[in-house]
């Protein structure tokens, strides 16, 4: 009895002191927790202080924009405002300022829907539920709000192919991811304006559906590259979970931020090219120098901008002030949109790319579709506009 | 430890891999950073948005890049 009473007693100090220790751990932890969380919380005070002051500033610098480069190329550089040359510097500052602005604003935005758009759940929302052709809008929606990148878009294909979405879908989100993408946006709302500007993302997601939809009932699966087919033949549903993103939205910000300056370092020497070019050309060029070609009534003018195009390659941040010169010189909006989409979303790159995937016999059908469709869309435009 | 990084050569791989190297030096784990750059390996993984970053063959995060010191802490989990 004794005996037993001694052996819980030690045993019961045995606890005790275990459990002094572990306290004594646990306030170290709490220590270290709280002294970790002081300096997460300051840092994002200052970040949240920073965010506060920058984006009005931003907002309102670009409200005070066109008095502001007034002020400074008429009044400090003294140059005529009824000069060519006056005209063209004034045009090229206001651009470029007002459109790294709008860059940097919605290349963080759409980093934000990115950061939080649930990738996985589509997929396995795609493959599971019966969407009576909603799906082609999902997916091309999706294009529109993903950047296009070799990073993003391959390993999507394939992730979609694995998961038993058909082609046509798939279809759908590659065609809307090169044309649609933040780069376009911002070029658009800061040369044409929001109405056209909303004319261009939608179409492009409209054609993602149309030109998905076609190509999917053209059964092209068989000129998948056969890696990408033995992938098909072993497609299956896979039920997930989806993972939802535990790291709070405050401490991801300074990375979507630093994502949206990099995306506006990127671009900003084809910014500042095409700009350059449109304001030269915009103080030089005649008025309907190029109507000659592109007016509204040459029957050709869509078809000959569209095919011009589709080899060219260039960045929307190079090509659009070039075609803000277009339109103010007379080339219709129809034609300029088209030119503007075969531009972006057809060329070279993005079929080398794809080879990876798919054999030449598809993207060769691939881009006819799509060349075909942005033709006939431009028609639409010109008429309707 | 053998750490991966999963991308097509893509500037976001490339700071992932930057930060994964500078988190191993900061924790001092013995770890060996690899980049996986062949689409047909990466597929393997199931990741279907590059970059991602695999810790001994488990995939901790996909499709974007983190900074450092979130990588040091998943090095020390």
């Amino acid at each position: 009895m004794f005996v037993f009473l001694r052996t819980t007693n030690a045993k019961t100090m045995n606890k005790m002191r275990q459990n002094r220790n572990e306290k004594k751990s646990v306030v170290y932890a709490l220590q270290a927790s709280l002294g970790m969380h002081n300096e997460q919380m300051r840092k994002r005070g200052g970040l949240m202080l920073a965010v506060a002051t920058v984006l009005p500033l931003l907002v309102a610098l670009y409200h005070f924009l066109p008095g502001l480069v007034d002020s400074f190329t008429y009044d400090l550089i003294k140059l005529q405002p009824e000069s060519h040359l006056g005209e063209a510097i004034n045009f090229f500052f206001y651009d470029t300022i007002k459109i790294l602005i709008l860059l940097f604003l919605i290349s963080s935005l759409m980093g934000v829907v990115n950061a939080y758009f649930p990738v996985d759940r589509l997929r396995v929302y795609l493959t599971t539920k019966k969407l009576y052709g909603l799906e082609y809008f999902f997916a091309s929606f999706f294009g529109a709000v993903t950047p296009f990148c070799s990073c993003s878009s391959i390993p999507l294909f394939i992730g979609f192919v694995k998961g038993g979405i058909p082609l046509g879908v798939t279809f759908a989100y590659l065609i809307t991811s090169p044309l649609v993408n933040e780069v376009a946006v911002a070029m658009f709302l800061g040369l044409f304006g929001v109405k056209a500007t909303l004319i261009y993302a939608g179409s492009g997601i409209l054609m993602g559906m149309l030109g998905g939809f076609v190509l999917g009932k053209l059964k092209l699966d068989k000129y998948l590259s056969d890696w990408v087919r033995e992938v098909q033949a072993n497609a299956m549903i896979e039920n997930e979970k989806w993972e939802g993103e535990k790291t709070p939205f405050i401490d991801r910000l300074p990375i979507i931020i630093k994502d949206g300056w990099d995306i506006v370092r990127k671009v900003l020497l084809y910014v500042i090219i095409g700009i350059a070019i449109g304001a030269a050309m915009h103080g030089y060029v005649p008025e309907n120098f190029f109507t000659e070609f592109l007016a509204a009534d040459k029957w050709y003018a869509v078809p000959l901008a569209v095919i011009l195009a589709v080899p060219m390659y260039a960045n929307a941040a190079g090509i659009v002030p070039v075609i803000q010169v277009f339109v103010a010189k007379g080339v219709p909006l129809g034609t300029a949109i088209a030119f503007m989409m075969a531009v972006v979303g057809l060329s070279l790159p993005e079929a080398t790319l794809l080879t990876k995937v798919m054999k030449w016999k598809l993207i060769g059908i691939f881009f006819g579709v799509i060349t075909l469709f942005i033709i006939v869309l431009g028609y639409l435009f010109n008429l309707i506009l | 430890m053998e750490i991966k990084i999963l991308g097509t050569g893509c500037a976001k791989c490339k700071s992932l891999e930057k930060a994964a190297r500078e988190a191993v030096e900061k924790t001092g784990v013995d770890a060996v950073v690899t980049k996986v750059e062949d689409i047909m390996q990466i597929m393997n993984y199931g990741v279907m948005t590059t970059p991602a970053l695999v810790i001994d063959d488990e995939v901790v995060m996909t499709g974007k890049v983190t900074s450092v010191d979130e990588i040091v802490s998943l090095l020390k989990k």
